[in-house]
C-alpha cells in the first residue's frame, strides 16, 4: 500500500525519490506513529515534501488516496453516527432535523459520503465545501462542516474533517502568474543567466593558505569567481496601475539583488522621461537625468523594463503627454535613446499577455523595443534572459 | 526520548512529529517559517528538551562550508615561523576546529544549529552533502579523517531567500512553521507572560492579527514584536480598554512602535488609521 501510495504521489507531480520512501518505511518501523491517519498524513509529509508549496498539492493527493478511509476497520467507528448527530445538533434547523431522523442516520451517512463526493469534484477550482444551499437536507446556504468537531477528548480529539481537506496551504502553492512563490523557480533561471559571466578571480585565501606552505613563495591561486560578471540596469514602473503588480515586481527585484553583483535599479512612472529616480519616497527631490544613466551605464550593462506598459497613448508620443509633469521631449524619444545605447534592452510586463493587444500603449511600446516585451511568467522571463544574451 | 516541547516553547503536533522523526533516524531536520516563528529557538529547545549539548553555526553570506568543518589559520603559522616560534613546527596548532568538528568529537550525541542556511553561497548547502551523510570528513593537514562519535541531530534554519538544491533537499527532513493561530499564539503567550490577565491578551491578540492584515506591510509583525509590545503594554500598565476593537479600528493602537519596525509600514498604518477616522 505504501508503494501505491508513493506511486500516487508521483503521478500527482510530486518530486518524490524512492530513497525518501525508504525513509518514511524506516520511520514507520521504528513505530514513530502510531494507527492514526491524522499522525501518518504528518510524517509522511516531514519525510515526502520539502517545499511548503507542494503542501497543498499532497494534501490533495492525500485526500484522493486516502478517500474512504472512513470505511477502513479500526476508523468507521470514529466518525459516522456520533458525527452525524453533532453536526445536527449544531447546524440544523428544528425542521430539517426532523427530516433528517426520518431519513435514517444510516443512509444519511451514506447520502453524505455522496454529497461529499459530488462536492469535492465541483470545488476543484473554487471555494471549498460550500453546499447547494437551500435544498440539501444538510443545511441551509451551505455550512462549512470544517467547523465540527467529534466532541470530547476521548476520540484523541479528531477533527471530523481531515486537516488534508481544509487546505490550509493552498495560498502557498504556485500560482499561474508569476507569484511570489514560482519568483524562486523564476531565480534559476536567472541564475542560469547570471552564470556566463563568470570569470576567475584571485583566491586569496587559497594564495595565503598556498604561500605560507610554501615557506613564504608566493603561489598565486585562480578560482571562478562565484558571483557572476553580468552587470543589470533595471528600471521600474511604480504607481498607478501598476500597484497590482507591485508585490511581483518587488519580489523578482528584492531576489534579483541576491543574485547579481551590478545590479542598479531605478524607478520611473508609465513611461521613461529625461529623469528617473531611486528612492521612491523622495522621488521628487532626488532625481537622476536619464543622460546621465545613458553616460554612466555604457552598453556593458544590460537593460531590463518592467511595466505594464499601460497608459494613454500621448504619454509616448506627444511632448507633455506625461499625466505628473510637462516633458519637453516625447517619451518615444527616450526609448528611442535608451535602445540606441542598449539595443537589446527587453521589457518585462507583468500583464497578461493575452490582453496586450487590447492596449495601444503596449503596441507602441512593444515596436520600439523591436518586440522585445515578454510577460512576467517564468516562461516569459526565460525568453527574456535568452533575448538578452544573444 | 522524546521531544514534546518545553515549558517555554510551545510546538504543535506536526512539529513534534517531525523532531522525533528526525532524532530517531537520524536525518536533519529542515525548518522554514516567517521571521519570528521560533525557528532558531526550537534547536535550542530540542537541546535543552532532550539534554543535549548545542552547537550553533550562524550562516552569512560569506561563510563557507569548510568553515564548518575546520580552517587552516595559515597566517599565524607564517608569522610564528618569522618570529621563529617552535610551535610552528606542528601544523595541528594552526588547525582551527569548526562547529561541525567540535559537535563530532563531542562526547556525547549532541544538537547542531545551522541557522539561516539560506543567507550562504547557493554552493554552500552541496559543499555540505558528504559530511551530513557520513558524518565525517577528511583533515588534509593532519592526514587524518574526523568522524562523528554519534550522529549529531542536525537542525537547520532558512527564510526562504534562496532556493535550496535538490540533492540537499531529498537528504533533509522538512517541516514548514506555519504562522501561529490565535489559539497557538494563546499558548505561546501565556508561556512568556504566565499572569496576563485574559482580558489584555484577548484584546492584545485582537489588534495584533488585524495588523497583520493590514494590505501592504512591508513587514507583518510576528510573535518576537508581539511579546516586545506585550512587555511594553505591561510595563506601561496599559488598560485592556485602550485596546478595545471599536475604538482601535480608527484610532493608533498604544506603543505601536514595538508593532511595526518598518519606517514606512508605519507611515501607511498611520494613513490607513487617519483614513478611517475620517470616514467615520
Ligand atoms: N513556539 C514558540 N514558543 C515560545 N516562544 C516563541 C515561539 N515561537 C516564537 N517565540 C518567540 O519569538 C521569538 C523569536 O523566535 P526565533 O526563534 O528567533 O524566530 P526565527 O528564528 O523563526 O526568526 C523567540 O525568542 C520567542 O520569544
Ligand atoms: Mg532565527
Amino acid at each position: 500500500m505504501l508503494v501505491d501510495f508513493f506511486l500516487h504521489l508521483k503521478a500527482r507531480q510530486l518530486p518524490v525519490s524512492t530513497k525518501e520512501l525508504l525513509a518514511l518505511l524506516a520511520a514507520l518501523e521504528a513505530r514513530l506513529v502510531g494507527h492514526s491517519v491524522d499522525d501518518f498524513h504528518l510524517l509522511a509529509r516531514t519525510i515526502l515534501v520539502k517545499d511548503e508549496a507542494l503542501y497543498d498539492r499532497y494534501d490533495r493527493a492525500f485526500g484522493e488516496f486516502f478517500k474512504g478511509i472512513e470505511a477502513l476497520p479500526g476508523l468507521d467507528a470514529l466518525i459516522p453516527e456520533d458525527w452525524l448527530r453533532l453536526a445536527a445538533q449544531r447546524h440544523l434547523s428544528e425542521e430539517d432535523r426532523a427530516k433528517l431522523e426520518k431519513l435514517g442516520y444510516e443512509k444519511l451517512f451514506e447520502e453524505f459520503k455522496k454529497r461529499l463526493a459530488e462536492q469535492k469534484e465541483r470545488h476543484a477550482g473554487g471555494s471549498k465545501w460550500i453546499g447547494t444551499g437551500g435544498t440539501s437536507p444538510y443545511g441551509h446556504g451551505g455550512y462549512h462542516p470544517e467547523g465540527i468537531r467529534i466532541g470530547g477528548d476521548s476520540a484523541g480529539n479528531r477533527t471530523a474533517v481531515k486537516v488534508w481537506e481544509k487546505r490550509e496551504y493552498r495560498n502557498l502553492d504556485d500560482g499561474v502568474e508569476l507569484g511570489v512563490r514560482n519568483i524562486k523557480v523564476a531565480l534559476r533561471r536567472l541564475r542560469r543567466f547570471a552564470r556566463q559571466g563568470a570569470e576567475t578571480e584571485l583566491d586569496l585565501d587559497g594564495t595565503i593558505a598556498g604561500t605560507a606552505r610554501n615557506a613564504g613563495w608566493l603561489d598565486l591561486k585562480l578560482r571562478p569567481e562565484r558571483h557572476n560578471a553580468i552587470k543589470i540596469l533595471l528600471l521600474l514602473d511604480i504607481g498607478g496601475s501598476m500597484d497590482d503588480h507591485i508585490r511581483a515586481c518587488e519580489e523578482l527585484f528584492s531576489a534579483a539583488r541576491a543574485e547579481f553583483k551590478h545590479l542598479e535599479h531605478f524607478y520611473f512612472h508609465n513611461c521613461v522621461y529625461e529623469s528617473v529616480w531611486r528612492d521612491n519616497r523622495r522621488r521628487h527631490d532626488e532625481r537622476r537625468s536619464t543622460w546621465d544613466l545613458i553616460h554612466t551605464y555604457g552598453p556593458d550593462y544590460k537593460l531590463v523594463f518592467v511595466g505594464d506598459a499601460y497608459m494613454s497613448p500621448y504619454e509616448i508620443a506627444r511632448p507633455g503627454g506625461s499625466v505628473e509633469h510637462w516633458n519637453e521631449e516625447p517619451g518615444s524619444l527616450w526609448l528611442e535613446r535608451m535602445t540606441a545605447t542598449w539595443p537589446r534592452a527587453v521589457w518585462l510586463n507583468p500583464m497578461p499577455e493575452a490582453h496586450w493587444q487590447y492596449s495601444p500603449s503596449i503596441h507602441m511600446l512593444k515596436q520600439l523595443l523591436s518586440d522585445r516585451m515578454f510577460p512576467l511568467t517564468l516562461d516569459g522571463l526565460e525568453r527574456a534572459m535568452t533575448s538578452l544574451s544573444r | 526520548m522524546k521531544f514534546e516541547g518545553t515549558d517555554t516553547y510551545v510546538t504543535t503536533r506536526d512539529l513534534t512529529l517531525a523532531v522525533n522523526a528526525a532524532v530517531t533516524l537520524e536525518r536533519p531536520l529542515l525548518i522554514k517559517g516567517e521571521p519570528g516563528t521560533g525557528k532558531t529557538l526550537l534547536a535550542e529547545e530540542v537541546a535543552r528538551a532532550l539534554g543535549m549539548p548545542l552547537f550553533q553555526w550562524h550562516i552569512k553570506s560569506t561563510t563557507k562550508a569548510q568553515q564548518g568543518l575546520y580552517e587552516y589559520d595559515a597566517v599565524s603559522r607564517l608569522r610564528d615561523s618569522q618570529l621563529g616560534d617552535p610551535r610552528v613546527e606542528d601544523i595541528a596548532h594552526y588547525i582551527v576546529h569548526g562547529v561541525l568538528w567540535q559537535a563530532f568529537e563531542c562526547e556525547t550525541p549532541a544538537v547542531v544549529l545551522i541557522d539561516e542556511i539560506d543567507k550562504a553561497d547557493i554552493e554552500f548547502p552541496n559543499d555540505l552533502l558528504r559530511e551530513l551523510d557520513r558524518m565525517e570528513f577528511h583533515c588534509y593537514e593532519l592526514h587524518r579523517t574526523v568522524k562523528a562519535r554519534h550522529r549529531p541531530l542536525i537542525i537547520i534554519t532558512s527564510n526562504n531567500e534562496k532556493e535550496l538544491p535538490d540533492a540537499f533537499l531529498r537528504r533533509c527532513f522538512f517541516h514548514y512553521i506555519r504562522f501561529p493561530d490565535k489559539e497557538t499564539m494563546t499558548r505561546i503567550v501565556n508561556v512568556h507572560f504566565p499572569g496576563l490577565k485574559r482580558e489584555l491578551l484577548k484584546e492584545a491578540l485582537a489588534v495584533f492579527f488585524d495588523l497583520r492584515e493590514v494590505p501592504g506591510l512591508k513587514k507583518k509583525p510576528s510573535t518576537s514584536e508581539l511579546i516586545d509590545w506585550l512587555k511594553l503594554l505591561l510595563a506601561e500598565d496599559i488598560p485592556p480598554e485602550a485596546l478595545r476593537a471599536k475604538e482601535a479600528k480608527d484610532a493608533i493602537p498604544p506603543l505601536h512602535g514595538a508593532l511595526l519596525k518598518n519606517e514606512q509600514d508605519v507611515h501607511l498604518f498611520e494613513r490607513l488609521a487617519f483614513m478611517a477616522r475620517r470616514k467615520s
